[in-house]
């Protein structure tokens, strides 16, 4: 190669183009981005050296250059052949900068297939003319319309490999056409080509003199995929404030959308003040005014209150405040996604708690059909309902990308579990309004002495919950304390008794004990709660519930074989016969916790003293008075 | 506002990056190692909190061996912004005379920058930190987030990231764990120096030609920053018009031959270089994976 850049040249009056390239595993997609790197002289010498060396040793082609290569970064995805993870490539043209995200075809992948969707104006769809549409390629074009890409070049590659024969085209663009019907792309374009020979890569192939439509490249130079955010109603997220003084009060953030000048009135959304912009500060000279995806810094003509995640906009185009909404969820995760439990949801900026009240159905990929499910598993694209904590700003997605995408974030591993777009608002929420006590929890746990607490008790079955909790009740009886019982086997004969032991059913018992407590705490009780409660979340939805320092988690730490050995009930045996199914311990997870207020390892001693040892425990906590 | 498109967009990436840090982090750092990238990204987080200075202090892990010039930058420039700058030196490795001679270049690069990088962090409880790194360097760069997950032992797990999808970032912890931030994630290198050009910002002088006295070892210019350098027998120091287009340990850095004494010469020269820019990083060839291995135990 001799060097000649010639090509990193940009013309800096075009906006840069953020594409991705999504298909089928071995549909040849880091073969193409290869290539055309390659073709435009953007590897260099020393980079195309280690790609030779790396050819030789893990290449899938011979002695040739193996593209693939190139993209796949890591030495998991060398070895194996594949692509794992999204990888973002840089490159310009004489007319336009690119950034491309080259994403995994891989089912277990997908996720990162979105995330590289999520920022993308473009799908370049690969499809191996050999095998036509499978079922990874119609989950791609989903995902990639679902996200927002209103734009598709469907590249039908290994051409080479069907003697360059235009029925194999045209039937894969039919069934394309027939299969996108349901999908919002605003374009489509269909090249065929073949990405290890180059034709129609950078220049119109030979081999298809029937094929009359511009190359790859030429086609990426030239796609007008502005998408008017700039006409978009004005949205703007706080993101930080900016303190520096006492008198200065500014306002930072990016402006997601619209414009915004100098002078103009806004409003925030969810409280509802208004007020001016009054300078748009900057570290040369102040702007007048700034366009989407500006990050800028303000501030306002009147002192209101403001903080991160409040969204600022124009007084008559005011986006819905909702706390409560229906939205297509991408589910990431290899935990499903379990209806009750709370994940932190992170919209504009802001982290909540919210959790998925319903999902309505998932999709059907295939045949764009919808099914009932209870749950969403990885990978898995379901519509539900989304309660959150409290109300906020939101567009629908198709409106708004910013405001109206959320991430969904496992409480307990902080992964990334989900990824939302929104729908539309959910009114129903809107005239049941939080009724202001005159009485406080303080003074109705005053006249009693004591401080209300929940004495959560957790454990495997026949672990000593029921017998240790009551044992503490009754010292608790003997110095006066105010106590209340919520056990595990009553709960089920009566609230909750429509209830069953899947994941599902397990979250809503737990989260409807979560609230009873919450509400016997509120009265000022002590309030004693003996259930297995195998899933962390839960648990941790339920500490939530109630004040600082009002949880005490109590984990009776019982080995299995203990627990088997006492069976009190005779379920071990039946669940060890397989009668009893998702049995906690035998054929069902008992998430061990991490940090309870008091870890009794129960072996040897008598419940008696273990009971004492709790009632310890809440003098020192003042929970009772010693 | 002399900015083209690509770099207002690129800039106002990372000047929400920046801020998002400041808004969810309790404790931020910036990584600063003296090169072009960490003063382009020094530059951005002046303009982010401006008319407030950036609200974290700069951390230069000094491995005993970078250039004079780029000390005395790095100084000059911490006092000239303002800025609280801590250096850390790995005193452990020193004692026991680690040095890029005494070791190979990648056990003395784990000891001296990795390690000492991780006492740094573990010192100061920074639970994130800016580094500079662009995508477009490096290979494995180029799949790693922007909001890059370390464990309580700074470990990266490349197959177990967190998908970041629009710029919802995930920056939830648990105690001890940290964050990398990589707010020039989306740069090239060209953009790096066009940017550098429009908004003028100072740079170590070592990235222009001079006349430098250099010697020539495995087909690299090294440069004889000071006496420390062992000569090997018969090796004279000659002077040769050299300039950097990456600046590192001076013993493990290559120069090119340039003559190019000017921004506006180095970026036509980069126009037309037919190598990338980590060819003169003599740490990068051990394997070809060696930087994925190197982030994996803590590297930036």
């Amino acid at each position: 190669m001799s060097g000649e850049h010639a090509s990193v040249e940009t013309k800096p009056s075009l906006p840069t183009l953020r594409f991705l390239t999504c298909g089928s595993v071995d549909d040849g997609k880091s073969t193409l981005v290869g290539r055309l790197l390659y073709e435009r002289k953007l590897i260099f010498d020393d980079q195309l050296a280690t790609l030779e060396r790396d050819s030789r040793k893990h290449g899938a082609v011979g002695e040739e250059i193996d593209f693939a290569l190139l993209v796949d970064g890591l030495e998991a995805e060398r070895e194996q052949g594949i692509t794992i993870d999204v990888a973002y490539r840089y490159f310009a043209t004489e007319a336009r900068a690119f950034i491309v995200a080259d994403s995994p075809g891989h089912e277990q992948y997908t996720r990162n297939m979105a995330t590289g969707a999520s920022n993308a104006d473009l799908a370049i769809l690969l499809v191996d003319a050999r095998k036509g549409l499978l079922t990874q390629t119609r989950r791609h074009a989903t995902i990639a319309s679902l996200l927002g890409i209103r734009h598709v070049v469907l590249a039908i590659n290994k051409m080479d490999l069907v003697d360059y024969e235009q029925s194999v085209f045209d039937g894969i663009v039919a069934d394309f056409t027939h299969a996108a019907k349901s999908l919002q792309f605003a374009s489509v374009a269909a090249i065929p080509l073949s990405a290890r020979y180059g034709d129609n890569v950078i220049s119109q192939s030979d081999n298809m003199p029937w094929y009359s439509g511009p190359h790859l490249l030429a086609y990426l130079e030239t796609v007008d995929v502005e998408n008017a955010v700039s006409e978009q109603p004005m949205r703007f997220p706080v993101q930080w404030v900016n303190r520096m003084h006492s008198d200065f009060r500014g306002y930072a953030g990016m402006l997601v959308s619209g414009r915004l000048n100098v002078g103009d009135e806004i409003i925030v959304a969810a409280s509802g003040r208004t007020s001016r912009v009054e300078r748009i500060v900057a570290m040369d000279d102040d702007p007048t005014g700034a366009a989407a995806f500006e990050s800028i810094v303000l501030t306002l003509a009147d002192e209101i209150d403001i903080s991160r995640g409040d969204v600022l906009c124009h007084p008559k185009q005011r986006p819905d405040v909702a706390d409560q909404f229906a939205a297509h969820i991408i589910w990431m995760s290899d935990e499903k996604l379990l209806p009750g439990r709370s994940y932190f949801i992170k919209i504009n900026g802001r982290s909540l708690a919210g959790s998925v009240t319903e999902i309505k159905y998932k999709l059907d990929v295939d045949n764009d059909a919808h099914i009932a499910t209870k749950t969403l598993s990885l990978n898995e694209i379901g519509f539900c309902n989304v309660a959150l904590g409290s109300s906020v700003a939101v567009d629908s997605y198709d409106a708004n990308r910013a405001t109206g995408g959320f991430i969904l974030i496992d409480r307990f591993t902080n992964m990334t579990a989900g990824a939302g777009m929104i729908a539309f608002p959910l009114r129903r929420a809107k005239n049941i309004h939080l009724q202001a006590q005159l009485v406080s929890k303080a003074a109705r746990s005053h006249i009693k002495h004591q401080q209300p607490a929940v004495l959560w008790f957790t454990g495997l079955s026949g672990a000593g919950k029921s017998t240790i909790a009551n044992l503490v009740e009754m010292k608790l009886l003997e110095r006066h304390a105010h106590t209340a019982m919520l056990d595990g086997d009553n709960i089920r004969h009566g609230l909750n008794r429509d209830l069953g032991f899947t994941d599902v059913d397990r979250v809503e018992n737990i989260r409807r004990i979560g609230e009873v407590a919450k509400l016997m705490v509120d009265t000022g009780l002590i309030v004693l709660c003996a259930f297995i409660s195998p899933f962390r979340a839960e648990r941790q939805m339920a500490r939530s519930l109630v004040g600082e320092g009002e949880f005490i988690e109590i984990f009776l730490d019982t080995p299995l074989e203990v627990c088997i050995s006492r069976d009190p009930k005779g379920l071990y045996k039946k669940a060890l016969a397989g009668e009893i199914k998702n049995f906690t311990g035998v054929d069902q997870a008992y998430e061990l916790p991490t940090s309870p207020e008091l870890h009794i390892r129960f072996m040897n001693e008598k419940p008696e003293e273990i009971a004492d040892k709790i009632i310890r425990e809440l003098e020192t906590r003042n929970v009772i008075h010693g | 506002m002399g900015l083209p498109p690509h770099l207002r967009s690129l800039e106002s990436e990372a000047v929400y990056i920046l801020r998002e840090v400041v808004a969810e982090f309790k404790n931020p750092v910036m990584l600063y190692s003296i090169g072009k990238d960490s003063s382009v990204m020094l530059h951005l987080a002046m303009k982010a909190f401006y008319p407030a200075k950036p609200p974290f202090p700069l951390l230069h892990v000094d491995t005993t061996w970078k250039f004079r010039e780029m000390i005395a930058f790095r100084d000059e420039t911490a006092a000239r912004l303002g800025m609280d700058l801590i250096v850390h030196v790995n005193e452990e490795g020193l004692a026991r005379g680690v040095s890029p001679f005494t070791f190979g270049s990648s056990a003395y690069t784990q000891v001296m920058k990795t390690e000492g990088l991780r006492q740094a962090l573990d010192r100061y409880k920074f639970d994130a930190a800016f580094g500079g790194a662009r995508r477009d360097e490096e290979r494995s760069r180029a799949k790693e987030r922007i909001f890059s997950h370390r464990t309580t032992a700074h470990a990266w797990d490349p197959k177990n990231q967190r998908p970041e999808l629009w710029r919802a970032f995930n920056t939830r912890i648990r105690p001890g764990e940290s964050m990398r931030v990589f707010p020039l994630s989306n740069w090239t290198e060209r953009d790096v120096w066009d940017y550098v050009a429009a908004e003028k910002i100072p740079v170590v002088p070592l990235y222009f030609a001079r006349k430098r006295p250099v010697v020539r070892r495995d087909g690299a210019h090294i440069m004889v920053d000071d006496a420390r350098l062992p000569l090997h027998p018969g090796e004279v120091a000659e002077m040769r018009s050299i300039r950097f287009r990456t600046l590192g340990c001076y013993p493990l850095t290559g120069a090119i031959e340039s003559e190019a004494d000017t921004l506006e010469a180095i970026i036509e020269e980069m126009r037309l270089s037919s190598t990338s820019e980590r060819q003169g990083r003599l740490i990068d060839f051990d394997e070809a994976a060696s930087m994925e291995k190197k982030k994996r135990e803590g590297y930036f």
